[in-house]
Parts: C-alpha cells; structure tokens; sequence
C-alpha cells in the first residue's frame, strides 16, 4: 500500500473533501451556465435551486430545461431524463461493488443522491471498498456548490464574459480526463480500452447512420458493446484488479 | 411554454434519483460471475471517455480550442494525475487560444 492510500484510508471525510474541491469549482461554472438556460424558460431562483439540489445532473438539467421550453408533455419530459440519465443505471451497478458487504443500508440511499459522473469518478479511484464517510467529504463540497452555481446563473443573468464561460465548459471534460488516463499507466488492459474507446466513439460520432443518433443514446450503446468487448478480451482476476488500483 | 415548472423539476429529479440507486439497491452482493465483475471493471473507463471524446472538441465551438483542451487536458492526466490541474489546464488551454484567435 503507498503513502496516498494509508493517507485518504485514514481520514475519509477530509480527503474526500479535499477531492471534492477542484469538483465543486467545476461543479459551480457548469451549474452556472445551466441556470444561465433556465432563466430563458421562466424559471425563478427558488426553483433553480430545487432543480439543481434534486438533480445534479449537467446532461440531464440541459435536456429538461430544454423540455420545458419546448413545451412537451410531462411523459415526454420523463423519458428525455430517462434516456439522458440511462448511463447512471449502468454506473450504479459498479458502484454496487464498491460497497463493503457490512455497509449499512441507508449509505447505498444517501450516496446515490449525489451519484454524479465526478463523484462517480472518484469513487472508483477509491482503492478497494469505498469508505462512505469519504463520498460525504466530497458530497458536502459538490452538492452546495452544484446548487449555487445553478441559483447564481438564474439570479445574476450573464456577468461573465461570454470568453470565460466557454473555456470554462471543458473543465468538466477535463474532470474525466483525470480519472480514465492515470490508470492507463499501470494496467495495459485498461490502456488498451481507453484508447479503443476513444477512436470507437469519435468514429461513431462521424459514420453514416450511427452519428444520427442522440448523444445520450451513443454514450449508452457505446458503453455496453465496449465493456462486453473488453470483459470477454481481458477478463479480470482479483489480484489484478487490486493490482490496478 | 406550457406546464408547471415545480412538476417538470419533480419529474426530473425523480427518474434520476431512481436510476441512480435501485441498482445498487437491488444489487447489495459481492458479484461471484467473472465476466460481469469484468463489465463492471471496465464500465466506468469506456463510459467516461466515450463522454469526454468527441464532445470535449465541439464543447466550445471551435474545435482547435477544444483539440488543445483534450491534448492539454491528457498530458497533464498522465504526468501529474490531479484533478485541479488538469480541469485548470483544459480551461486555460481554451482561453489562451481564444485570446490568439
């Protein structure tokens, strides 16, 4: 075990707070230029909050607001976050292996109200069982700032230059960068996968029928065929996927 | 625009809340099968970079400022494996470049 793990095993809360930081600024640029979107359909800062605090979903709150303002009914409504939000299906059932068998209940409730991409993210970081203490370290910095980005947006209108919020839209691109490329440098298997991932998915956005489809839809479809492929191609041992960590 | 915002939002953050813990609900079991515990191994690292590619070079409209935010973006990744880093180096590598242009 090297020096980082014996230090975040030792105190969960305050590292996953100290995770959860660079999220939270994150978290605040792209809450913000979401609620930037739903002030154009109507929305008071009340209602932003609700939507922000209740969701935390960047996809998801950009499609709804969208809903909303194209006027769909709400089954239509509902079916444009399920579609959107589907790829949260497949993270929570890797999230359920992270969970040590002795893990109250209640945890696995608490931790996926706020089961974003990021967080998401960090908790497959984590080595080993996730310590939930940890996830709450980092939940207590991302949620508030999340939620206030998404008020800031709709109560202060457009303060910031429209320079500073474009290159602000890539930092959460550059959140995932963090988490799939590290462990390229330690596991070949996953190396091999990230870098197929990648050419599979720019070729899907480009080719003849396929790049009709959603984004969501892709992501989803994407993913499936890929981990399929790559759990057949490269099946995991347990010592290795510690190994890994 | 027709409907209630209140339900919109409450309709939202329902299915969300529903997808994101039933499975992990439902699924309170150390898996035993070796080709789903693979599945899930790997899931997260094709989900996250079929997110990240393409759409981190069309995310700001100019796609040589979004090409040097994922370059950018990965070196920083691979050398110093922070976060902060590397989301400040994406944003970076976009403003300069918007400065250029």
């Amino acid at each position: 075990m090297n020096e980082e793990v014996k230090r975040v095993l030792k105190k969960p809360f305050f590292n996953g707070l100290r995770d959860g930081i660079p999220i939270g600024l994150g978290y605040l640029a792209v809450s913000f230029s979401i609620g930037l979107t739903a002030r154009n359909v109507g929305m008071s800062v009340f209602q932003g909050f609700l939507m922000s605090f209740f969701n935390n979903a960047s996809a998801g709150e950009v499609a709804g607001v969208s809903a909303m303002s194209d006027g769909v009914t709400y089954i239509t409504a509902a079916l444009i976050i399920l579609v959107t939000n589907a790829r949260y299906i497949l993270m929570s059932c890797a999230m359920s292996q992270k969970f040590s068998p002795e893990t109250p209940l209640i945890h696995r409730f608490l931790i996926g109200f706020d089961l974003t991409d990021e967080l998401f993210g960090i908790a497959v970081a984590y080595p080993g069982y996730i310590k939930p203490s940890y996830m709450y370290g980092a939940m207590s910095f991302a949620l508030p700032m999340w939620s206030i980005g998404g008020m800031c947006g709709i109560a202060v209108g457009n303060i910031l230059s429209d320079v500073i919020i474009t290159a602000m839209s890539v930092a959460v691109y550059g959140m995932f960068l963090a988490f799939i490329i590290p462990p390229c440098r330690n596991s070949k298997s996953i190396a091999i996968v990230v870098i197929s991932s990648f050419i599979i998915s720019g070729l899907a956005k480009i080719a003849p029928v396929i790049s009709k489809a959603s984004d969501s839809l892709r992501i989803i479809v994407l993913t499936i065929f890929i981990s399929v492929a790559a759990a057949l191609l490269f099946p995991v041992e347990d010592e290795k996927q510690e190994a890994a960590k | 625009m027709s409907g209630n915002l209140y339900i919109y939002i409450f309709i939202m953050a329902g299915i969300s809340y529903v997808l994101r813990t039933l499975p992990m609900v439902v699924m309170r079991k150390p898996l035993k099968n070796k080709f789903l515990k693979s599945f899930l191994y790997y899931l997260p690292y094709v989900t996250l970079t079929v997110m990240t590619f393409p759409a981190i070079i069309t995310a700001t409209g100019d796609y040589t400022a979004g090409f040097a935010a994922l370059v950018v973006g990965a070196l920083l990744a691979y050398f110093t494996k922070n976060l902060f880093i590397v989301a400040c180096g994406c944003c970076a590598s976009v403003l300069i470049l918007s400065f250029i242009h």
